[in-house]
């Protein structure tokens, strides 16, 4: 990329314009997916970040506690705690890198990353640590005991160690939360308690998003722990994270075609500061701050981008923003058949009617029909089994859910059951359906439905017999 | 003595010679008649033959254990040359209140013909440093006096109680009337008594018999006897078949050997059972078999080995000269060989050395008893047990110098010989000079052993000299105190626990460089606030420190036992009390103010299961591993048998909540144990509440706990400061009112004192922060209360601040719900409509179902919002987590 892409400015200025488009057509096409690359890394969380964004005094926090242990040799015990996505893990990696680029600490330290939804009980963790701190070598081949043995095992081998001499420890817990419901939290006691006496010097970092994660810690644990928390609250205003959103999709200074890069950066800034492109960010802002949703966002944006669409457009986030936030059982109602949309109304009225409370097939049904008579031209009059079976489908669509699971006794068609679909839901539905498949007299269907006023069913023979085919 | 140091410094070389003259293919032992020793570099080899008596390498130089050679084997399993021996004994390895029963002073070359079935007979071949000349001396007659020095005197038989004669070689009646004879000569590597023995100076001196081995072990080897020996021969080995000891000794020390410890364990537990009743026969027999064996010592066999030849010209030669005090109805045709003693001074008495009998174990990698001469009242098991019984009481009145003196030598050669042990009982057998208890007297000889109480404390009285600490109220006491040091030193030389390769466990690699060390004043500070530096003393619980250690100190000193309860919220001390107490009582046991007891501590926590808890003090307390049950079985074995020389074992559960199980097994048992007689066990327990007994445990165990019960107080707040100030040590890195308002807060919210410390060290770290702007350097109250904030102030008001903006709207949807419903419990669905309600009043975009749902599952992952795992969709229930009033602030203040 380096080689062909610098030098073809100059050389195109002495060709032919055939030539000239050819190659400036090739180039873009390197540059786009250069920039899609190197987009798709900041958002699929695959490279770190230089700093932590947002976040310095945590940072520092975080990496003088680390510091102190991998050089001083001070046990320690910490617990970052923030929502999903803020940033948790990012900002342990950093501090673990910048730690790892001393030269003091590079060999000195021994890192064992253990994950909550892995690890799922004490046994395997006390297995996986004993593996990534490489005791099981020590061992030679020593058929590896039981649960017991091995939590004798470490604890002999942590205890060995001292302040001074052995290499200190950094336990990392991923899903800290998840550890506290290990039976008797052996584990965490444990790790806890050498943190807290004169063994080989460890730092037990935890990273959990629950708020109340000291609770969950059996008091004795708890008292092990240091109480240290490091909550990471983004306190971003609109502002600041439009300026994220800006430098995140601002090309870095080394891209190798500096045109190319200049050109996208210009987009970028027209792009902030257009209208509907604000609007669209300050409905994310709003419903969360984090940045992983942000990236989702640009992510799908992203992908848009193509040599005949060098640069991202304000569209382009739009659409994104309209996949990322469609509803999705709206969605699935775009797939439904009509008898399936009838049936769905019919519970629709149901539910309007008795406020609520849970039907079964046989009430739906009678509704159906009582639908049917009134407007027999406009449907086709399907049997019963024929229903039943597009209940039957609404209900493997989670549509409609049983009341009490439990209860299975009760024949199919008396079940109880209750639709899954809020008011909302409906009305983006109806506006498509009527304007894909009919056009208009559905208004004296079901009186005073609001929902239903587009629908018609007049021309349906077609769409039942698809209906019946598709069901059948 | 410089021979003997020198030889035990030279290295030597032991092979046996010759053809086995008799193989056991049951116990893998080959059978030989002679040892070849070769001493260092000096071209003369000696030879040992079978009879012979020799000198077995001890505890001090200067006066090695004599013994007979009885036989000399190859064992197969262990690939080691074995040699049993029979023990003498000298006046100083008596217990010093028996000596007395002598009624006469003692030749200084004097020995007496130790017969006591409970010691081991079996010596490594390694421990032999030669031979020596023993003679017989009819009891009545006068020592001679022309002797060389060399040359060992027998007139009386030593069985533990009294000083017998000789008793005759057909064993009529117990009452002995024929003096039997035990010596030997045997070829030595020393130079000077080759010269010695071939100057004819002892004519009769190495006839060795190697009958009485063969024939003990069972050869048929005695066609090349003379015919009168063979008859003795005879009679000898149908009464040593006729006795049932010997047989189980055999049995038992051999195959044991290349058992699993385990086994080993179960005979032994086994043996203990039968202990009392074989005692009895024992005891019984034991001059029935010792006559015979003596008496088949007397047909001199060994002439073919070259060294021999001159030797064996000599020829038996009855010594019937008259003694001068006792009375002797001797034989006359029974003779004492003599032997020559390899060294002059070997007769020295030294009052401090009663350890010679120790030492051949050492010699040996596997667990063994050895040697357990000098008392009778200890049952043949080889565990140590016994060994430690070997002091038999009375022994404590050894001077204090002699005492320290052979404690070092031994370190010293435990130290060399340490490599020696596979076996961690090794390493207690040999420091194994534990006072013999009181359970002992029950468990073998009511009678006697009251006697010997009685008697003891006769000597200690009277004989207290330089230690005026000895108190004569109590013998138990008194006796411990004056073993102790030799224990002590042993314990440190051989630590408690030594890994044999089997047992290694890797521990964490080192770190390239060391840690940095503290380097201005806060670092320093820092440092000694971590929890983990152990502080010089603890202040603040002198009352309870007091207590415990007077309880442990009580129940140790009597040799009983115990359990205590220990209550408190966590971080008040407990643990830390309780080391500390053990620390100061080892410390006690080190200056011998307390006999040696075993630490054990477990952690209910630091255990998969209850039941692990027996596997840990089993493997604690003898390195052994076994299976939960396995091991349940044995400690209940070890607690409810009586063993001799059993140190009170103070164990500490911590975490006794854990222990919990249905049936209470665990619990039952640790309770159930101190209260065994013989199990000298204190069973400390921790747990955090006050009422743990009356709350968990079902009467039967709550009663086995007992009373015995203390609770630790959280902390007040200047016990806090106390605390603080005394582990700063006057470092001087805290404000005044900073320290006050800390242990002020912690005090407030739980007395714990982990939380204090804690709270302090992070009120450095962040005054190093800020000081980089420039301060005083002190933590000062801003300091403390920033740390405080970060730790102590609930982040959910701070958390509902930073959420998002639909967030909030959707916690406030929550409670407009709640009061519309007046439930604490509303749906996802009605919270919706809410929601979407207030987006309409904020002039938002209406929230889609999906983005919705997405925030109300945000916030509950953070715990704002209680809601149902599953997957309800719609019908999730949504609660706070909460109280409104706090949301709401939080909402509003912003």
């Amino acid at each position: 990329m380096d080689f062909v892409s610098q030098p073809l400015p100059v050389s195109v200025n002495y060709m032919m314009s055939k030539h000239k488009s050819g190659a400036n057509c090739s180039a873009a096409g390197e540059c786009v997916s250069e920039v899609q690359r190197i987009l798709r890394e900041r958002f699929c969380h695959q490279r770190l970040p230089d700093k932590p964004m947002g976040l310095e005094s945590q940072y520092k926090h975080l990496l003088e506690l680390l510091r102190r242990t991998a050089v001083h040799g001070e046990s320690n015990s910490v617990l970052i705690v923030g929502p999903r996505g803020a940033g948790k893990t990012m900002l342990l990696s950093c501090a673990l890198r910048e730690l790892l680029d001393l030269q003091e600490v590079k060999k000195n330290v021994l890192l064992v990353q253990l994950s909550g939804l892995l690890q799922t009980d004490d046994r395997i963790a006390l297995r996986e640590i004993t593996r990534q701190l490489h005791l099981e070598n020590v061992v030679g081949d020593r058929v590896f005991g039981s649960f017991a043995e091995n939590l004798v095992f470490l604890l002999e081998a942590l205890k060995k160690g001292d302040k001074s001499s052995s290499r200190p420890v950094f336990f990392i817990l991923e899903e800290f939360d998840l550890f506290a419901h290990h039976k008797n939290q052996t584990l965490l006691y444990n790790l806890l308690d050498v943190s807290q006496s004169a063994q080989t010097p460890v730092t037990v970092v935890g990273l959990t998003c629950r708020l109340d994660v000291l609770e969950l810690l059996e008091k004795r644990v708890k008292s092990r722990f240091s109480h240290r928390q490091i909550h990471l609250l983004s306190s971003l205003s609109f502002c600041q994270y439009r300026d994220a959103f800006r430098s995140k999709l601002s090309l870095p200074d080394d891209f190798p075609d500096s045109k190319f890069s200049q050109d996208w950066n210009v987009s970028i800034l027209k792009l902030c500061e257009d209208k509907s492109v604000d609007e669209i960010l300050r409905k994310h802002f709003n419903s969360s701050t984090d940045f992983r949703s942000l990236h989702l966002l640009l992510l799908l944006a992203v992908s848009r981008v193509s040599v005949s669409n060098p640069t991202l457009r304000a569209a382009d986030i739009l659409e994104a923003s309209r996949m990322s936030n469609a509803d999705t059982k709206a969605n699935i109602l775009h797939g439904l058949s009509i008898l399936e949309l009838c049936l769905i109304i019919a519970m629709k009225h149901l539910n309007d009617t008795y406020e609520g409370e849970p039907f079964n097939f046989q009430m739906v049904h009678n509704e159906f029909k009582k639908f049917i008579q009134r407007k027999s031209h406009s449907i086709h009059n399907f049997e019963q089994p024929v229903v039943l079976k597009a209940f039957e489908h609404l209900l493997q669509l989670e549509l409609i859910r049983p009341v009490d699971a439990g209860v299975c006794k009760v024949q199919r068609e008396y079940q109880l059951m209750c639709l899954m679909l809020d008011q909302t839901q409906f009305r983006p539905q109806w506006r498509a359906r009527s304007g894909q498949l009919m056009q208009e007299k559905s208004d004296e269907m079901w009186q005073g439905d609001e929902n239903t006023k587009g629908m018609t069913l007049q021309n349906s023979a077609t769409l039942s017999t698809l209906a019946c085919l598709s069901l059948a | 003595m410089s021979h003997y140091r020198a030889m035990l410094r030279v290295r030597r070389f032991y092979s046996l010679n010759g053809n086995p003259i008799h193989e056991d293919r049951r116990l893998g032992r080959r059978y030989y008649q002679y040892l070849t020793i070769v001493v260092g570099e000096r071209e003369n080899n000696a030879v040992v033959s079978l009879g012979q008596h020799i000198l077995i390498e001890g505890t001090d130089d200067d006066s090695p254990f004599v013994a007979q050679l009885l036989k000399l084997f190859w064992d197969v399993n262990s690939n080691q040359m074995k040699a049993v021996v029979h023990w003498f004994v000298r006046m100083h390895e008596i217990a010093q209140n028996k000596r007395k029963l002598l009624g006469r002073d003692p030749h200084p070359q004097e020995v007496f013909y130790y017969q006591d079935g409970s010691c081991d007979c079996e010596v490594n071949v390694e421990t032999i440093l030669g031979a020596v000349q023993v003679k017989h001396i009819p009891a009545a007659d006068p020592f001679p006096d022309n002797e060389s020095e060399d040359t060992l005197f027998v007139k009386l038989i030593w069985d533990t109680k009294t000083f017998r004669k000789m008793p005759p070689p057909v064993p009529k009646s117990p009452s002995p009337s024929v003096p039997v004879t035990r010596a030997r000569a045997l070829p030595t590597p020393d130079p000077t008594v080759m010269k010695r023995a071939m100057a004819g100076l002892h004519p009769h001196s190495c006839m060795s018999t190697g009958k009485i081995g063969t024939a003990e072990a069972e050869s048929a080897h005695s066609a090349s006897k003379l015919s009168a020996a063979k008859i003795l021969n005879v009679k000898r080995r149908s009464r040593v078949s006729s006795n049932p000891n010997i047989r189980k000794k055999l049995e038992l020390c051999s195959p044991a050997k290349h058992l699993t410890r385990d086994d080993v364990l179960d005979e032994i537990l086994d043996e203990d059972k039968d202990t009392q009743e074989d005692l009895v026969t024992k005891l019984g027999s034991f001059p029935i078999h010792s006559v015979s064996v003596s008496s088949s010592r007397l047909t001199p066999l060994s002439t073919p080995e070259k060294p021999y030849t001159k030797e064996g010209k000599f020829s038996l030669r009855p010594m019937n000269k008259p003694s001068e005090t006792t009375v002797d109805n001797h034989d006359s045709g029974r003779d004492f060989i003599g032997v020559h003693p390899l060294e002059d001074d070997l007769f020295r008495l030294e009052p401090g050395l009663i350890s010679k009998n120790r030492t051949p174990r050492r010699r040996e990698a596997t667990p063994r008893r050895v040697s357990l001469r000098q008392n009778a009242c200890c049952s043949c098991s080889p565990l140590r047990r016994e060994e430690q019984h070997e002091i038999s009481p009375g022994h404590s009145v050894h001077t204090d110098s002699s005492k320290r003196r052979s404690a070092r030598i031994k370190k010293n050669q435990l130290n060399n010989h340490n490599d020696l042990q596979s076996d961690g009982e090794d390493a207690d057998d040999d420091g194994s000079f534990v006072p013999a208890d009181l359970d002992r007297g029950s468990s073998s000889d009511e009678e006697e052993e009251s006697l010997m109480d009685s008697e003891d404390e006769l000597i200690v009285k009277r004989s207290r000299r330089g230690t005026g600490r000895r108190t004569p109220h109590s013998t138990v006491k008194s006796r411990a105190s004056a073993r102790t040091p030799r224990r002590m030193p042993s314990k440190k030389a051989a630590p408690p626990t030594p890994q044999t390769p089997r047992h290694a466990t890797p521990s964490i690699p080192n770190r390239s460089q060391p840690a940095r060390k503290p380097g201005n004043m806060l670092e320093e500070a820092r440092a000694r606030l971590h929890v983990s530096s152990v502080p010089e003393s603890l202040p603040c619980r002198e009352q309870e420190f007091q207590d415990i250690y007077n309880f442990v100190e009580s129940k140790v000193m009597d040799g009983t036992g115990g359990c205590m309860y220990i209550s408190g919220v966590p971080g008040t001390g407990k643990t830390a009390t309780v080391h500390e107490v053990i620390r100061s009582l080892q410390q006690a046991v080190e200056q011998e103010e307390l006999p040696p007891f075993h630490f054990i501590e477990i952690n209910g926590m630091k255990m998969t299961d209850p039941h692990q808890a027996y596997v840990q003090i089993l493997q604690k307390l003898t390195n052994q591993k076994a299976t939960a049950d396995h091991a349940a079985a044995l400690l209940e074995k070890r607690f409810s048998t009586p063993a001799p020389k059993k140190e009170t074992t103070v164990l500490l559960v911590d975490e006794l909540d854990l222990l919990w199980t249905r049936k209470q097994n665990v619990m039952y048992n640790l309770f159930d144990w101190p209260a065994r007689k013989h199990a000298r066990l204190v069973v400390l327990t921790i747990a955090n509440t006050m009422d743990l007994p009356e709350r968990i445990m079902i009467n039967r165990v709550a009663s086995r706990l007992g009373l015995t019960r203390m609770s630790f107080q959280p902390y007040t707040f200047k016990q806090l400061q106390q605390i603080i100030t005394s582990r700063l040590n006057r470092v001087k890195a805290f404000e005044e009112d900073a320290l006050q308002l800390v242990s002020r807060k912690v005090a407030a919210l739980s007395g714990d004192a982990r939380r204090c410390l804690d709270i302090c060290r992070r009120a450095t770290e962040i005054c190093e922060q800020h000081g980089q702007q420039g301060s005083t350097g002190l933590v000062g109250m801003s300091h403390v209360m920033e740390a405080l904030d970060e730790m102590f102030s609930s982040s959910y008001i701070t958390a509902i601040r930073c959420a998002s903006l639909q967030e909030q709207l959707f916690l406030r949807a929550v409670i407009a719900e709640f009061r519309r419903l007046g439930l604490e419990e509303a749906t996802f669905q009605q919270v919706l409509v809410q929601h979407q309600a207030l987006c309409r009043v904020e002039g938002l975009q209406p929230v889609s179902v999906s983005e919705s749902l997405a925030v109300c599952q945000r916030l509950g992952a953070c715990r704002l919002l209680l809601l149902e795992p599953s997957r309800l969709d719609l019908l999730l229930r949504v609660r706070l987590n909460v109280s409104q009033d706090d949301v709401l602030y939080a909402l509003k203040a912003e």
